[in-house]
């Protein structure tokens, strides 16, 4: 089953490096892993998005938790959440494919950030499987180039992940 | 790509992630200048620490200069690298404090790396040291140059490499803290050459350090705790195993308490052995891949068991699955939460540091108005004495022309058992007829490498004890083997006058690989005897020592006498023994524990 994790860190070198071992070294997949410093400088935020049994799960936390450096782990598909995630797709737009993929992007809430005679940029932000979806719509020829941040993850109301 | 631009994002932000620690200074030292070298032995001393074994290099002379201006450190020089890890591993396991080593960078660490892995899987508090090219060189492939950091990550508690020398007090600081609280493990500190050179002003170490991201619990839950007791009180079969928590925890006493409240049997892992003293009867022996049959079936049939300061790790309860079939309730003590539930669930988590958690349980046994069942007990009693009746570790004496190893183990505790004696060892056969045969009364006297296995840490272990405990004798029971990885430190132990016994178990095999292809693989011995051994007598003798060859079994007593009569010298002891003999109880790959071999005629 399909786990986001939330992970407050400090902020010093090697910490990402250890998260990262540690995934390899116990055979745990990550599938997204994004981070970058929070509004205190000193602290990283991370979220991982992986998959696995309960029990996999729970000993994914409890170790991300005894890693030295990291300061509190959350696994926010246990509650209430919401997550997203930047994807920009450049396209192929020639001829009548031009008129079309500028729908598409319209119907995806995407904004089109970068025109050549032969293609667009497109940024679509969302939960991945809306992403997913904008991927399968349009004709996987025109797809020249993709490429996705991962998962970032953020409890509903008042669930805050904070020291 | 994206995973090495964060990383230099951390980089650049560490300067202000320094005030995320509070470190109270010490009594108002006056600041004085001293270089980065300076500073470290500052912080050494600080710390209370009499003996740093090492190896000098290039990276690390001016740690040497600045240890060479001092007194009140002693440096062992030993003659590799993984010798000084596996050395201060032997004292910090004897003596429970933080063992410090000391080497180079490039080589001098990567050579420190077994030792450290040894030290990380039985979770031993120490402090490893090692010199790192200048900081402008790091990342030019520089002479010497590895990625220390890196490549001890994943078998070190906790790491760091110093860039900035005005970090190192504090930097010690929190190795020593991580290494010896929660539960403890080996911390490995990165000096490159110009942070030792720098001079930097020091303002005092540090009283004491906290951490937001490191805070490990040390008392149990409460409500947890009365939880386990309940359960514990209504048990029919109860049973209570404990590992190398209970030791690192200092908790012998407290168990003790506890096993003779409440009458329970009581096993030990491998690392366990000598929490509770193996002379008493409600100590079934050792459990687990080589343990008795009665703390085996004890096991697999218990009702109630509480686990304390141990893993059920794969040598423990064999196949999960066999284990799983029988039903049971866990209670599970463990400081690190992630110990727990991760290879059998558990009923009864309780995160806590040994030793609290058993006061408070004791605590509240006596309070108790329910007493055990002793009606239920006296029946399990009685059935695990049925068991016991087997007695399966009874073996074939043989005849006088050929030594048993199984002889030679209870030879020397029928003649040592009342002495103070520390009892190290390497790992294979001898090793495991050392934890069946010598019985350990007393805690951290049982000195070997249990998670890693890592053969030649005997030699190394048994200096770093004798160091520490100069008026004890200490045996080291190897193999032809294993004694071989380190025996350069026989030259050591010349130079440090630290005399120690060497009982190796001679069977010109690499006996526990012997042994498997002989269940396993239908006696094909795949490069598991050893043609052309030295001759150990004159190789003792090579470097100073005393040397022994025991051919006869009537000559073993007599020997080893000998050999404790020579207080001040060490001597190697080369047992021939019987080539054939193998380790029973054996619980093969895959099986569950009470599915046991007990003698060669179950082969």
């Amino acid at each position: 089953m399909k786990h986001i994790i939330a992970v407050l860190l400090e902020n010093e070198a090697g910490a990402l490096s250890r998260v990262v071992g540690l995934f390899s070294a116990r055979g745990y997949n990550i599938e997204s892993l994004t981070v970058a410093p929070t509004e205190d400088p000193s602290l990283s935020r991370m979220t991982i998005q992986t998959a696995g049994s309960d029990e996999v799960i729970e000993q994914i936390t409890k170790h991300l938790n005894r890693l030295i450096e990291v300061v509190k782990v959350v696994d926010l598909t246990e509650g209430a959440y919401t997550e997203r995630e930047l994807m920009m797709v450049k396209v192929r737009a020639v001829g009548k494919e031009r008129e079309e993929m500028k729908r598409m992007s319209d119907i995806f809430r995407g904004r089109i950030i970068d025109v050549t005679e032969k293609s667009y940029t497109i940024e679509l932000t969302g939960d991945q499987s809306k992403n997913d979806a904008f991927l399968s719509a349009i004709e996987s020829g025109a797809i020249l180039e993709t490429v996705r941040t991962g998962a970032s993850g953020i409890g509903r109301g008042e669930r805050i992940l904070r020291v | 790509m994206e995973i090495s631009k964060a990383e230099a994002v951390s980089v650049s932000n560490s300067a202000a992630s320094r005030s995320t620690t509070k470190s109270k200074p010490a009594a108002s030292a006056p600041d004085t200048e001293l270089r980065g070298a300076e500073v470290l032995i500052k912080a050494l001393q600080a710390e209370n620490v009499k003996f740093v074994w090492g190896y000098p290099g290039g990276a690390v002379l001016h740690i040497y200069d600045a240890l060479f201006k001092q007194e009140s450190i002693q440096h062992i020089l030993v003659r590799h690298e993984q010798a000084a890890v596996h050395a201060a591993d032997g004292y910090a396991r004897a003596t429970g404090d933080v063992g410090v080593a000391l080497v180079t960078s490039g080589p001098g660490a990567t050579n420190a790396v077994t030792g450290i892995a040894t030290a990380y899987m039985d979770s031993i508090p120490m402090v490893i040291i090692s010199g790192q090219v200048p900081t402008p060189a790091i990342g030019m492939d520089a002479f010497q140059e590895c990625d220390t950091v890196g490549i001890t990550r994943p078998v070190v508690k906790h790491n760091f490499l110093i860039k900035d020398a005005r970090d190192l007090a504090e930097t010690m600081k929190k190795a020593f803290h991580i290494a010896r609280s929660g539960r403890p493990g080996p911390v490995v500190v990165d000096i490159p050459k110009d942070v030792s050179f720098k001079k930097v002003l020091f303002h005092g170490y540090p009283a004491s350090i906290e951490m937001r991201s490191y805070n490990p619990v040390r008392k149990g839950h409460g409500g947890q705790i009365r939880k386990a007791l309940q359960l514990l009180l209504t048990a029919k079969r109860p049973y209570i195993y404990t590992g190398g928590g209970v030791l690192l925890s200092n908790a012998s006493n407290e168990l003790r308490q506890l096993v003779d409240l409440l009458g329970y049997p009581v096993t030990h892992t491998l690392m366990g052995l000598g929490a509770y003293p193996a002379s008493d009867r409600k100590f079934l022996g050792m459990l687990g891949m080589h343990g008795t049959l009665e703390a085996n079936n004890t096991m697999q049939n218990c009702d109630v068991l509480l686990a304390v300061g141990a893993r059920f790790d794969d040598r423990v309860i064999g196949n999960p699955k066999h284990f799983a079939q029988n039903e049971r309730k866990i209670i599970h003590i463990d400081i690190d939460p992630s110990s727990i539930s991760k290879r059998v669930r558990v009923d009864i988590p309780i995160v806590g540091d040994v030793k609290d958690v058993l006061t408070e349980l004791i605590a509240m046994i006596k309070e108790s108005a329910v007493k055990p069942d002793a009606g239920a007990l006296a029946a399990w009693w009685d059935t695990i004495e049925g068991w016991r009746k087997r007695d399966c570790l009874k073996y074939d004496h043989g005849t006088n022309d050929v030594i048993k190893p199984q002889a030679v183990v209870e030879t020397l505790w029928n003649m040592t058992k009342s002495d103070d004696v520390y009892i190290t060892s390497d790992v294979g056969q001898h090793q495991m007829w050392a934890a069946q045969y010598y019985r350990f009364d007393e805690p951290r006297r049982w000195i070997n490498s249990g998670g890693l296995g890592t053969m030649g840490v005997g030699i190394p272990y048994a200096m770093g004890i004798k160091l520490a405990k100069p008026e004890s004798e200490v045996f080291c029971i190897t193999g032809e083997g294993s004694v071989q990885m380190c025996i350069q430190e026989l030259s050591t132990c010349l130079q440090y006058n630290t005399p120690i016994k060497i009982v190796s178990l001679n069977n010109r095999y690499l006996g526990m690989v012997r042994q498997w292809q002989e269940v396993e693989y239908e006696g094909r011995y795949s490069s598991s005897y050893m043609d052309a051994l030295p001759n150990f007598v004159k190789l003792a003798e090579a470097y100073g020592h005393v040397g022994m060859l025991i051919e006869r079994a009537q000559d073993v007593e007599p020997a080893l006498r000998e050999a404790r009569k020579l207080k001040d010298r060490t001597v190697f002891m080369d047992f021939r023994t019987d080539p054939t003999e193998n380790v029973f109880p054996m619980v093969r790959a895959g099986s569950g524990i009470t599915e046991m071999l007990l003698s060669s005629e179950d082969l």
